[in-house]
């Protein structure tokens, strides 16, 4: 009884692992193998923890230089918006009946502002500024919104150690959330 | 309805159409066709008895137009966009919903949403680059990409912002809600293209990013990507549209435009969201208490009639039918009710199959107007038997901030004259 019962086990590994190689083999084999530098090429995204921030380091009197010559005309001098986003305030407005979202009052990681800066900003040029820049306007616009000091430089460390005032202000989807009658 | 009119009001009716027959035949206008009234022979030199000039010529030649085009007398049939935009390469453009029947959206009509312009690509030299949790990364061509077996399936997409929840209303049907179009989708279902890298374990996101100059990227629970995801390539039996992401875009039926991917040119597989701008910053719906929702994927049921609606008159009394489209991010359409007396009673609409999951669904209700103000609207029920809302029950939990993912119930008010507006203006 024993015995046979092992046996149709090894029968049902065998069958199994039979399944698995079918499986393989039912593979298209379609596409190419991507190379490790071309996936580093193509692969910019930034964790919210920081993860995959490249070397590098700027500070925010370069940041200040760069925003005014790439980012101002759309922004505002300051960051008060214009054509473009506003990216300064708005801090303790959110529960407001006129809340304000900016970087400063709304996102929940910095270095998704070097994500977002790198891969589209400036608009009529993105993925233009070099790492350095992007560190440095980012380090700018969080200055301006008083999350870091004047004088901080950022690199991948100190930027994935800012903590944004809003972190914690996002909640799941509890949809369906409203009921006719 | 009219059983019950009075004879007062059928006078009045009739008084009425006479002087509409009257006007139309003042004004030389050729729609007069009044039910039941004497024939008047209308005025023109195309028309009846005359023979039209479109008949005493050959019309013009074969090869005229390579690709065809509508007739010159729908050259006012066309995307509905703002000509007081802030800017015009992160922007949008609606489809003239009012002006379409059935449920499959042109492809030159098909609504548009960019955020960093509408990029030329060549297809030669595009690639999709699948890498990450996988056992093989990949990178495939687009003749790679139409190898695999393919699928057709009809299926809507929407905006989330569709409308926001916020005055100024738009006037027409286009202005509310047209960031929603529905079409035939050919590609290949996206679980066949991951099978092909093999997902390792601990594989819960995917990371799809686009080739264009917002590098657009968004997270997708790999539950979705398994499911009915398809990467695209045709839409409604020609290649992808520029504007719809040519030449390869993500779909996923039922979840918020943004999400689509166009331009498609990378999908990581991930163990946790990216956390990317346009799932924080923006796409996030926030609450009066000053929280805001994340990962809010899903369109909920909802339905608009496009005819009547906002700008449109009704210029007889008589017969009219009312039409609309409902739609669900949950599945398919269920039931549509609609009020002809500012939502104090509904009665069912029928349904056009075929009802497809998650696709617009076609509804129509005959209806006699007799001339007296009305107030019409319609509320979808999907399959899972959620009742399209109100606004104000919306509003009454997410404030008026929310921005996203309204799908209100919308009145159409009828005035005396026929003129149709926005019932909540």
């Amino acid at each position: 009884m024993a015995r046979r019962n092992l046996k149709s086990a090894l029968l049902a590994g065998a069958i199994a692992m039979l399944g698995v190689a079918v499986r393989a083999e039912e593979r298209y084999g379609i596409g190419r193998v991507a190379t490790p530098a071309e996936i580093a090429g193509w692969n910019i995204d930034i964790g919210r923890d920081g993860s995959n921030l490249p070397p590098g380091s700027g500070n925010v009197e370069r940041g200040r230089i760069v925003f005014s010559e790439q980012c101002a005309v759309c922004h505002g001098d300051s960051g008060q918006g214009a054509v473009g986003d506003r990216l300064v305030g708005g801090q303790g407005t959110l529960a407001s009946p006129k809340p304000i979202r900016t970087v400063g009052s709304y996102w929940p990681y910095a270095p998704t502002l070097f994500d977002y800066i790198r891969r589209a900003m400036p608009q009529n040029a993105p993925q233009s500024l070099s790492n350095e820049d992007v560190y440095a306007v980012s380090a700018y616009i969080l200055s301006l919104n008083g999350i870091v000091p004047a004088n901080a430089v950022l690199d991948a460390k100190s930027l994935a150690a800012v903590k944004m005032p809003n972190r914690d202000g996002f909640v799941s989807d509890p949809r369906p959330d409203v009921h006719n009658r | 309805m009219n059983e019950h009119t009075t004879d007062k009001r059928v006078r009045e009716a009739s008084r009425r159409r006479f002087l509409q027959a009257g006007a139309a035949l003042a004004g030389g206008s050729a729609i007069a066709g009044v039910a039941g009234s004497t024939a008047l022979a209308e005025q023109g030199n195309n028309l009846p008895p005359s023979v039209p000039e479109w008949m005493k010529a050959p019309g013009d030649p074969m090869g005229s137009q390579p690709y065809g085009t509508p007739s010159v007398h729908e050259k006012g049939v066309v995307k509905n966009i703002s000509k007081t935009l802030p800017q015009y390469i992160s922007a949008s453009g609606r489809t003239p919903l009012q002006e379409l029947d059935g449920i499959i959206t042109p492809n030159g009509l098909f609504y548009e949403r960019h955020h960093g312009g509408v990029p030329t690509i060549d297809p030669a030299e595009h690639r999709l680059m699948l890498h990450g949790m996988v056992d093989r990364p990949l990178v495939f061509t687009m003749e790679d990409i139409r190898r695999f077996p393919s699928q057709s399936r009809i299926h809507f997409l929407e905006c989330s912002g569709n409308p926001v929840y916020t005055k100024p209303y738009g006037k027409t049907a286009s202005d509310l809600v047209g960031l929603l179009s529905c079409a035939e989708w050919t590609g290949v279902p996206l679980k066949t293209v991951l099978d092909e890298a093999g997902l390792q374990a601990g594989a819960k996101w995917i990371v799809a990013e686009g080739a264009d100059a917002a590098a657009l990227t968004r997270s997708i629970p790999i539950e979705k990507c398994l499911d009915d995801a398809m990467l695209v390539y045709s839409q409604n039996g020609e290649r992808l549209r520029p504007q719809q992401g040519y030449p390869l875009r993500l779909l996923l039926p039922g979840f918020e435009g943004n999400m689509n991917v166009k331009w498609l040119r990378r999908l990581k597989v991930v163990a946790e969201p990216a956390y990317s701008r346009e799932e924080t910053s923006k796409y996030t719906d926030p609450m009066p208490d000053g929280t805001s929702r994340e990962f809010t994927f899903y369109m909920e049921a909802k339905s608009i009639i496009t005819r009547p609606s906002g700008g449109q008159k009704l210029t007889t009394h008589g017969f009219h039918e009312i039409t609309g489209i409902a739609w669900s991010g949950h599945g398919k359409i269920k039931s549509v009710e609609i009020s002809l007396d500012e939502g104090k009673s509904w009665q069912q609409a029928e349904l056009q199959e075929p009802v497809l999951t998650r696709a617009l669904t076609r509804f129509r209700l005959p209806w006699h107007w007799d001339g007296t103000p009305a107030v019409i609207q319609s509320r979808a029920i999907d399959e899972t038997g959620y009742v399209q809302p109100t606004l104000a029950e919306l509003v009454a939990v997410r404030g008026l901030n929310s921005f996203y993912h309204n799908n209100a119930i919308w009145p159409w008010r009828i005035d005396a004259n026929g003129e149709v507006t926005n019932g909540q203006a």
